[in-house]
């Protein structure tokens, strides 16, 4: 980034804050054409928003992605795999192009409607928030800016429900296809799962080791506070039942740098998107995708501050027994009675693993001055309130859960199912209740209907919400990647995480800004830049010529 | 299940190709005048926005690889 005579802001240690951002891969179905190439509808998501966001800016329709940074096979234990012997799931710094050919190799025989006029699909896109719209294998994705705190981290997360909401609103507007609609779930419940991973940025110094024994006993509790509930049990969802979380069945490894198969609850990708020396990314895919901004908040506050007393050597001492099948039962007793074993011969129910970080989170944080209502550091204080406010429902007052806990809430609606309609668990009005809860567009999707009648407690407004659809937080490196394609659309050739790609008027070159420290490109550092010069050639000459000095 | 989903007079907003002929529901099953009036309303509301066919729409719900 320019400004080098500003060293970055460091944010307040010790507490929930923290440079972190989150990864949404929607369920994508068409109902009307069961057999269309998932694939291909994906990319007509994304290129219904290319249009809308082209119409908007009167421009192009916004940035592709900027793969030279991109490093998906180096793992965190301190080797990298060789690409040969890669799977190609993990080979994502390539650009995927889309052609009837090889979307019939992925994923069978294909339903290609590629018109003549049509212009090639569209995989990916770097939005004026700051955020990446993408096709991820069969998926639409929606990668958020970079935000500091875990209320950010909830309403950039949220926007990418808004702007994929956008896209089917758009499509369904004019199509006779029929609707293709988007689920923010994870499984399909038939053996197939898809994630929503977080990322967390965390100092190089700390041992990896650290992150390890300190995060997995976390992980395999963390569901009883943020996991979204499932209808069936097992990969499949064969056996009848309800459960705490999406994705828990589908973790079979401890650590490992697979994300689609043989899931470890530690991921060890190391793709820091940032100053390698300084930062790795901690990739997080054990989540499940949250419609509760509630769960999604824990989700995030409670991490981040586990990663803070991890990185202050505070972390509990715990260490469980088999920790994929711990992870298993728990998910599988909705009446949190289950123990996991530790090594050193306790047994510990979810909730008391869960007591423990949070008490060693909360002395720290007092230690450290954050932890304060008022005079903290604005955030932890509410995270810290939250996570017990949550632990203490769990335990005493399920009904009180059932209000912003999203499988609690989710599991008070199928119990009222079966109460009523005298239903068993494997009917599949159940099966679509659970589906039904996520789907992005909010007359439809149950979770955002309970939302909006207050039934499912609310953190952010809409209000806000469609504005961080369209602009990008203001403290991060997002802030500079995002203005910089919402005030000169036709002139941003690409852009990723830790770089934006100038193309000059009436210039070949292109002119590639490095931005690998997130803590710069902030408003309160760029914008004097994006105020003092407002045609591209002034701006380059100024940023350019003050990065070169 | 398929097609036995009670439409409710109580819902709103996408209901509204619902048959207006369609007299105010019966309780699907006994046990609904038992149950809390809160939840109850709940799912009236529920009721009226889901999907007309839950079998054909669950086991059409097929999603390729993901991460």
């Amino acid at each position: 980034m320019p400004s080098t005579e500003h060293g970055p802001e460091a944010l307040p240690a010790g507490g929930a804050l923290r440079v972190m951002g989150s990864e949404t891969e929607y369920g994508i179905h068409a109902p009307a054409t069961p057999s269309a190439n998932a694939t291909y509808l994906s990319s007509q998501v994304i290129a219904a928003y290319a249009k809308l966001t082209r119409e908007r800016l009167h421009a192009s329709p916004g940035a592709g992605w900027d793969y030279t940074d991109e490093s998906p096979l180096r793992d965190a234990r301190g080797w990298s795999v060789r690409r040969n012997q890669a799977h190609p799931d993990l080979l994502t710094d390539l650009e995927p192009v889309l052609t009837a050919e090889g979307v019939a190799l992925a994923h069978g025989p294909a339903e290609l409607e590629l018109d003549g006029d049509q212009e090639p699909a569209l995989m990916n896109l770097v939005l004026g928030n700051g955020a990446r719209l993408y096709v991820d294998h069969a998926h639409p994705e929606y990668s958020s800016p970079e935000v500091t705190n875990p209320l950010d981290a909830v309403l950039w997360d949220s926007a990418g429900d808004a702007v994929v909401l956008t896209a089917v609103r758009a499509l369904s507007a004019d199509s006779e296809r029929g609707p293709i609609n988007l689920y923010k779930n994870n499984t399909d419940g038939k053996g197939a799962s898809y994630g929503s991973h977080e990322n967390y940025l965390v100092p190089r110094a700390v041992p990896f080791i650290d992150l390890v024994r300190g995060l997995t006993p976390f992980f395999v509790t963390r569901q009883l506070v943020c996991g979204a509930g499932r209808v069936g049990l097992g990969q499949d969802g064969r056996t009848p039942g309800y459960q705490v979380s999406q994705r828990a069945d589908f973790f079979e490894a401890e650590v490992g740098l697979e994300t689609t198969m043989r899931r470890p609850i530690i991921n060890t990708r190391d793709e820091p998107h940032a100053v390698a020396d300084k930062y790795r990314r901690l990739h997080v895919i054990v989540g499940d995708a949250n419609c509760s901004h509630v769960a999604n908040y824990l989700k995030f506050g409670t991490t981040a501050l586990v990663l803070s007393v991890i990185e202050a050597g505070v972390a509990p001492e715990i260490e469980v027994h088999e920790p994929v099948g711990a992870m298993h039962r728990l998910s599988h007793d909705t009446d949190l009675r289950e123990t996991v074993r530790l090594l050193d011969g306790r047994h510990l129910t979810g909730l008391e693993v869960q007591w423990l970080y949070l008490e060693a989170a909360a002395k720290l944080a007092a230690d450290a001055g954050v932890a304060a209502e008022h005079g903290g550091d604005g955030h932890t204080a509410t995270v810290l309130r939250l996570w017990e406010r949550a632990l203490t429902d769990l335990e005493t007052d399920h009904d009180a859960a059932a209000g912003y806990i999203e499988w609690a809430a989710k599991q008070k609606v199928l119990e009222g199912y079966r109460a009523r309609d005298g239903l068993g668990w494997n009917d599949a009005r159940l099966g679509l209740i659970d589906i039904q809860w996520s789907d992005v567009r909010p007359e439809r999707g149950l979770a955002y209907r309970l939302i909006s009648k207050g039934s499912l407690e609310r953190l952010v407004d809409d209000r806000d919400i469609a504005r961080a659809a369209i602009d990008p937080p203001s403290d991060t490196r997002a802030w500079f990647r995002g203005k910089s394609i919402q005030r000169f659309p036709a002139n941003v050739a690409s852009a990723s995480w830790d770089s934006v790609v100038f193309s000059p008027p009436g210039s070949y070159r292109l002119q590639r800004v490095p931005t690998r420290e997130p803590l710069r490109g902030t408003r309160a550092l760029t914008e004097p830049l994006f105020e003092g010069h407002k045609d591209i050639q002034g701006f380059l000459d100024a940023l350019l010529g003050e990065h070169h000095t | 299940m398929a097609g036995q989903e009670q439409k409710s007079s109580q819902s709103r907003d996408e209901n509204e190709d619902v048959d207006p002929g369609t007299p105010a529901p019966a309780p699907a099953a006994p046990q609904a005048s038992e149950a809390t009036e809160g939840v109850d309303d709940l799912l009236d509301e529920i009721d009226g926005v889901l999907e007309s066919n839950a079998e054909e729409f669950v086991r059409g719900f097929v999603q390729k690889g993901g991460q």
